[in-house]
């Protein structure tokens, strides 16, 4: 469902927010932080990068707006990922700029961590590869 | 699943969290899916999606009546909602929901039946669309019209005939 939120979402934030064209992933990321969640949900998450190659980024939430109204998973639902839809609706509109990505919980307030935390793996293009063989 | 009691407004003076354009792409994405799932393709299949999606709606229009307490009379008001003597206890009330308030007619702030329909034209239709409905009409014998000349969640399907047979399934939440 977050996918296809994501695919058409992406539209409407490119319609109103007028950013330009992005040169690197770290700064893809930082438009989605600050200005798409921003424009969407009225937070801003922190942005940090998980390893050396820099396609691995985080973005921590402080306040996730989708939780206001729940304090505890139902039993029996423990391993439930309540917010997966964000993870969709981000991985969707990656896609829908030609970006492969792989977006997953990698820490929820709900089962007991400290913070959410939503891991973004950018997923190097088949094409990319081959053009760096040439060279 | 538990949930936070009743503490913030929705209403067009409260704090808005996210933007309004998400709910009509998750509306969308919604109806889409429970469609999608049903196996049976009949009108049997098609009533049981349809009743799904409007048990979600009146969920939803539940937990909004609950979490806005400038619907409800004050705490301090003799109208205010009371505990009754025959309700369980909130023990037995599974933990996944939330208890809900239990109002009669002589505890909700709106005595009038008339007034529960403007409620819902005015308040509770700007709480979800940002926007009031356009007419209500009567026969006066308990027969109510309301009409709304652009919902905002068919809107986008009206321009042609291309939706016509989706328009039901979107429509029946409400």
């Amino acid at each position: 469902m977050g996918y296809g939120i994501g695919t058409r979402l992406v539209e409407d934030f490119l319609a109103r927010s007028c950013v330009g064209r992005c040169h690197s992933y770290s700064e893809i990321t930082d438009i989605i932080a600050q200005v798409a969640f921003k424009m969407y949900l009225g937070i801003t998450p922190s942005v940090t990068c998980n390893n050396s190659s820099r396609n691995e980024f985080s973005l921590i939430l402080d306040k996730n707006p989708l939780v206001e109204f729940v304090e505890e998973l139902p039993a029996g639902r423990s391993s439930l990922c309540y917010c997966n839809l964000l993870c969709g609706i981000i991985r969707g509109a990656l896609e829908m700029v030609h970006l492969a990505a792989d977006v997953t919980f990698l820490q929820d307030r709900l089962k007991g961590d400290s913070v959410t935390e939503i891991g973004i793996t950018f997923l190097k293009k088949p094409e990319e590869k081959k053009y760096r063989r040439k060279k | 699943m538990r949930a936070r009691s009743a503490g913030r407004s929705l209403g067009a003076g409260g704090r808005r969290m996210a933007d309004a354009v998400l709910f009509e792409f998750l509306h969308t994405e919604m109806v889409a899916e429970l469609w999608a799932h049903d196996p049976d393709s009949g009108p049997g299949g098609q009533n049981m999606s349809l009743s799904v999606l409007e048990g979600m709606g009146f969920r939803v229009g539940q937990a909004l009546g609950e979490r806005n307490p400038a619907w409800l009379p004050p705490s301090s008001s003799p109208w205010a909602p009371q505990a009754w003597p025959g309700d369980p206890p909130a023990s037995a009330w599974p933990k996944c929901l939330p208890l809900p308030p239990r109002l009669s007619r002589e505890t909700l702030a709106y005595r009038e039946e008339l007034d529960i329909l403007k409620f819902l034209c005015k308040d509770l239709w700007m709480a979800v669309f940002q926007k009031q409905m356009d007419s209500l009409r009567t026969n006066h014998q308990g027969t109510y019209v309301l009409q709304d000349n652009s919902f905002p969640l068919l809107i986008r399907m009206a321009s042609g005939l291309q939706y016509l047979e989706e328009a039901p399934k979107v429509s029946s939440r409400w």
